[in-house]
C-alpha cells in the first residue's frame, strides 16, 4: 500500500507532476506500459496475461492525483507571501499550519494575529482568507524572493500516519483512489483495461474530460474519496457517509445521475463478495464521473468513495478497512465486466 | 565547526526537544525532564518545589552575596477532556488562552492510559447555515476525534484527560523557527544559554534559574518560587509580540534585532536601565517596549512577592503567539541569554542595596 507515500507528497492541481511521477516509477517496475497526454494524465495499460482474455471491455478506472491547495499570488515588500485558493480547500483549517512551497518545498508558516492583540469583535469571525499571508522567515521580499516566486504552488506540510485502525493524512482526496488503483494494478486480470491518474479535477474535473475523449471508453468507474459526516451535532441523515460502513456508491452528485446498470453491478458485486457498502447520501459536488460521461457519444459511469472525515483538510480521517473494501469492490467490478460486459 | 557553531546547534536543538515535548499547564512533568538534564552540567544544584517549578542553582561567592532569581515558564496551553460523546468523540475546554479559530484541524496528543494521537474537528463546510458561515466556531462546537471505537475510548481516557498540540519543530529561512509552545519554552532554552555562559564567568551573585510552571492559567509557578526562594531582584523571561503585517508598530517588536527590555509600572526602573546598560557595554543589541500595567508574565507576580521584589522583564519577540506555529529568531535568544549572564556577573552588593529608595 503506497497510501503514507502519496499523501505525503505535493500536487496541487496543475502541479501533479511530484505524484505521476512516484507512479511512474511504480509501473515501470511492474512491467505495466503507460504514457501521458499534454495535460498531464497518466496512462496505465492494464493487458491480460491470459491468451484467451477478452480484452473486450473498453473499460475506464480514474482517480485523480490532483489536491486543493494555495498558490503564491504576490511577495511583500517585509518578505510574507500572498496566497490564492487552488480548488475548494477548507479556509478554516489554514491558519496554525506548516506549508511547502514550490517543488523545492521551501518551508512556510500560516500564522494568525496573536489573541492577545486581538479586539473581541476580531475574535467573532472567520479569519478571512484575504488577510492571511505564510510566513518564510525572510528577511524582506528580496530576501524572500531567492527562494520562492509568485505562481509557486503550496501544499500542506503533514505527515501521514495510521493510528487506531485509522489513516490520517493530508490529500487523502484523491490520493486514496491512486493507492486503490495501485493495488488493482499489481493484480492479474483475463482483459485488458486502462486505468488514468488524472489532473485538475479540483478545479473542475478538466483531466479526466481529456482523458475520456482520448481512450473513449466504453464504460468508466471512478474511485474517489468523499465527505465523511458522522460527527456530533451532525442528524445522521446528513451523515452523507459513516467510516467503515464500507465504500460509497454515489447515486447522483451535481456532475452526474450514476448510471443504473453500473449501480446495479457495483450493488451486485458487493454483495456476491459479502462486502459493505453505503450509499453517498449528499447529492452536491462533482467528480471525474461527470466529465467521462459526456464524452464523445456518452460513457456509462459510475464512482465508488472512500468515506473521509474532514476532507480537503491537511489531517483527513479515513478508516483502512474501507480503503481494502473499495479496492475488492473494484477488483468485482472489472472481473465482472470483463467476464460479461455491462 | 567552529566553537561558536556548535553551541548555535546546542541552543537549537534543546529549543527543538522542549518544544516538541508536551506539558501543559498544572501537567509539566513531561518537559521537565529534558529541560533538568539540560542544565544540570551547568548547576550545582537542582530541585522541585511542591507546586512543580524547576529550581536550579548556581553558587555565588559567599553567603552575603546577592541572591538574583531568573524565570521562564515551561507550561504550554493546552485542552482537557470534559466530556465522551456518542461514537468516541471527545469535548473538552482549554487549560489557557486559545483563539479557537486555530484550532480545528489539528493534530493533538491525548494523556489517557496510553498516550492517543487524535484530530480536531467541526461541523463540514458544506453543513454550515446561514449565520454559521459569519461565525468563529466556539469550543464547544469542536470535538476531538480519536478513532477509536466509543467502548475503547470510555475505557482508556477518562474527563480530565489532558491534550496537548502536536507540532514538529520547522527551520525557516536563516535563524527563523517555527513550533508549537515557544511561549514560553523559548525563555526556558534562554536561560539555559544564560547558564552556559554564566559557567564561563566570574560571578559574585547567587543565581537561581527556575522554570515556573502554570504562568498560563495565572501566573501562580513564579507566585511561589520567588515566595521560597525571597531573591535580591527577579527577572522574568518571556515572549512578547513579533512584528506581522496587520498589528500596530508600536504594539510588536521585530525579529533578529535582540531581545526586548520592559519599561513600566511592573518594572523595576534601576533594573531595565542596568540591563540596558549592559547590552551596549557589551555590544548586545536590544530592543526596548513599555508595558503601561502589571504585564501578563511572571514579572506581575515577583514584584509583589512578600515585602515587594525588583523585578525585570526580558522578552523574546514572537510571531502567531498562542498558534501551533509560533515563530522567532535564534538570534534573540542568544542574545538574551548572553545579555542576562552578564548582568548577573555585574550584579553585587551595592546594585542590589540601591534598588531601594532608588
Amino acid at each position: 500500500m503506497f497510501l503514507k507515500e502519496l499523501s505525503e507528497l505535493p500536487g496541487v492541481s496543475g502541479n501533479e507532476g511530484q505524484v505521476r511521477s512516484f507512479i511512474q516509477a511504480k509501473l515501470s517496475a511492474w512491467g505495466i506500459r503507460y504514457d501521458c497526454d499534454t495535460i498531464g494524465n497518466l496512462y496505465a495499460y492494464k493487458e491480460t496475461k491470459f491468451r484467451n482474455g477478452k480484452g473486450e471491455a473498453n473499460l475506464m478506472l480514474a482517480a485523480h492525483m490532483d489536491e486543493v491547495g494555495l498558490m503564491v499570488s504576490a511577495v511583500e515588500k517585509s518578505g510574507h507571501l500572498r496566497f490564492y485558493k487552488v480548488g475548494g480547500i477548507d479556509e478554516r483549517f489554514l491558519v496554525s499550519r506548516p506549508v511547502r512551497i514550490g517543488n523545492a518545498g521551501i518551508k512556510g508558516v500560516i500564522g494568525a494575529k496573536a489573541i492577545h492583540l486581538q479586539k473581541k469583535e476580531e475574535r467573532g469571525k472567520p479569519l478571512p482568507v484575504n488577510k492571511l499571508y505564510i510566513d518564510i522567515g525572510a528577511k524582506d521580499k528580496d530576501d524572500a524572493l531567492k527562494v520562492v516566486k509568485v505562481g509557486d504552488y503550496v501544499s500542506f506540510l503533514a505527515h501521514a500516519e495510521e493510528f487506531q485502525g485509522i489513516f490520517k493524512g493530508k490529500a487523502l482526496d484523491n490520493r486514496a483512489g491512486c493507492a486503490a488503483l495501485l493495488e488493482i494494478l499489481q493484480r492479474d486480470y483475463p482483459g485488458s483495461f486502462t486505468a488514468v491518474f488524472t489532473v485538475q479535477e479540483e478545479i473542475g474535473c478538466r483531466g479526466a474530460r481529456v482523458a475520456a475523449y482520448r481512450l473513449n471508453p466504453r464504460l468508466a468507474l471512478v474511485l474517489e474519496t468523499t465527505v465523511a459526516a458522522d460527527l456530533p451535532d451532525v442528524e445522521e441523515k446528513d451523515h452523507v457517509t459513516q467510516l467503515g460502513k464500507g465504500p460509497a456508491f454515489t447515486l447522483q452528485d451535481s456532475s452526474i445521475v450514476t448510471h443504473p446498470r453500473v449501480l446495479e453491478r457495483l450493488i451486485a458485486v458487493a454483495r456476491e463478495g459479502g462486502i459493505p457498502y453505503q450509499f453517498r447520501r449528499y447529492s452536491g459536488a462533482s467528480t471525474d464521473a461527470g466529465a467521462i460521461s459526456l464524452a464523445h457519444g456518452g460513457v456509462p459511469a459510475g464512482v465508488i468513495s472512500n468515506p473521509c472525515r474532514y476532507l480537503h483538510s491537511p489531517a483527513s480521517i479515513l478508516n483502512l478497512d474501507d480503503w481494502r473494501n473499495q479496492v475488492e469492490v473494484v477488483d468485482g467490478f472489472i472481473r465482472s465486466v470483463l467476464a460479461k460486459g455491462l | 565547526m567552529s566553537e561558536e557553531h556548535w553551541e548555535k546547534k546546542e541552543l537549537e536543538n534543546f529549543l527543538k526537544e522542549i518544544s516538541e515535548a508536551h506539558g501543559v499547564s498544572g501537567y509539566e512533568d513531561l518537559v521537565a525532564g529534558p529541560i533538568e538534564r539540560a542544565f544540570a552540567k551547568y548547576v550545582d544544584e537542582t530541585r522541585r518545589d511542591n507546586l512543580g517549578n524547576l529550581i536550579f542553582y548556581k553558587k555565588g561567592k559567599r553567603d552575603t552575596a546577592p541572591r538574583l532569581m531568573f524565570c521562564a515558564h515551561m507550561d504550554e496551553i493546552g485542552l482537557i477532556v470534559t466530556f465522551v460523546e456518542k461514537k468516541g468523540f471527545l469535548r473538552f475546554n482549554a487549560l489557557g488562552g486559545f483563539d479557537v479559530r486555530t484550532l480545528p484541524g489539528q493534530e493533538v496528543k491525548i494523556y489517557g492510559k496510553e498516550i492517543y494521537s487524535g484530530v480536531i474537528g467541526q461541523l463540514p463546510s458544506h453543513l454550515r447555515k446561514g449565520e454559521q458561515k459569519e461565525k468563529a466556531p466556539e469550543i464547544k462546537d469542536l470535538f476531538i476525534d480519536t478513532g477509536l471505537p466509543e467502548e475503547v475510548v470510555r475505557d482508556r481516557i477518562d474527563i480530565g484527560a489532558v491534550v496537548a498540540l502536536q507540532r514538529e519543530f520547522i527551520p525557516l529561512r536563516h535563524r527563523c523557527r517555527a513550533g508549537k509552545a515557544f511561549d514560553d519554552r523559548a525563555g526556558v532554552a534562554l536561560l539555559w544559554q544564560c547558564a552556559c555562559e554564566l559557567s564561563r564567568m566570574d560571578h559574585e551573585a547567587h543565581v537561581y534559574l527556575v522554570a515556573t510552571v502554570q504562568e498560563e492559567v495565572g501566573i501562580r509557578g513564579a507566585m511561589v518560587s520567588t515566595y521560597g526562594l525571597t531573591p535580591d531582584l527577579g527577572v522574568a523571561v518571556d515572549v512578547c509580540h513579533g512584528d506581522i503585517p496587520g498589528a500596530a508598530e508600536h504594539e510588536v517588536s521585530p525579529l533578529g534585532k535582540g531581545p526586548v527590555i520592559t519599561s513600566g509600572p511592573n518594572i523595576h526602573p534601576r533594573l531595565a536601565e542596568r540591563l540596558m546598560a549592559v547590552g551596549k557595554d557589551y555590544g548586545i543589541p536590544f530592543e526596548q517596549d513599555i508595558s503601561p500595567g502589571p504585564t501578563g508574565t511572571d514579572a506581575r507576580a515577583i514584584q509583589v512577592s512578600r515585602d515587594g521584589i525588583p523585578t525585570a522583564l526580558l522578552s523574546v519577540p514572537l510571531r502567531y503567539m498562542h498558534t501551533s506555529v509560533e515563530s522567532l529568531d535564534l538570534d534573540d535568544l542568544k542574545g538574551g541569554g548572553r545579555l542576562l549572564a552578564f548582568f548577573a556577573a555585574g550584579a553585587d552588593r551595592s546594585f542590589v542595596e540601591g534598588l531601594a529608595c532608588f
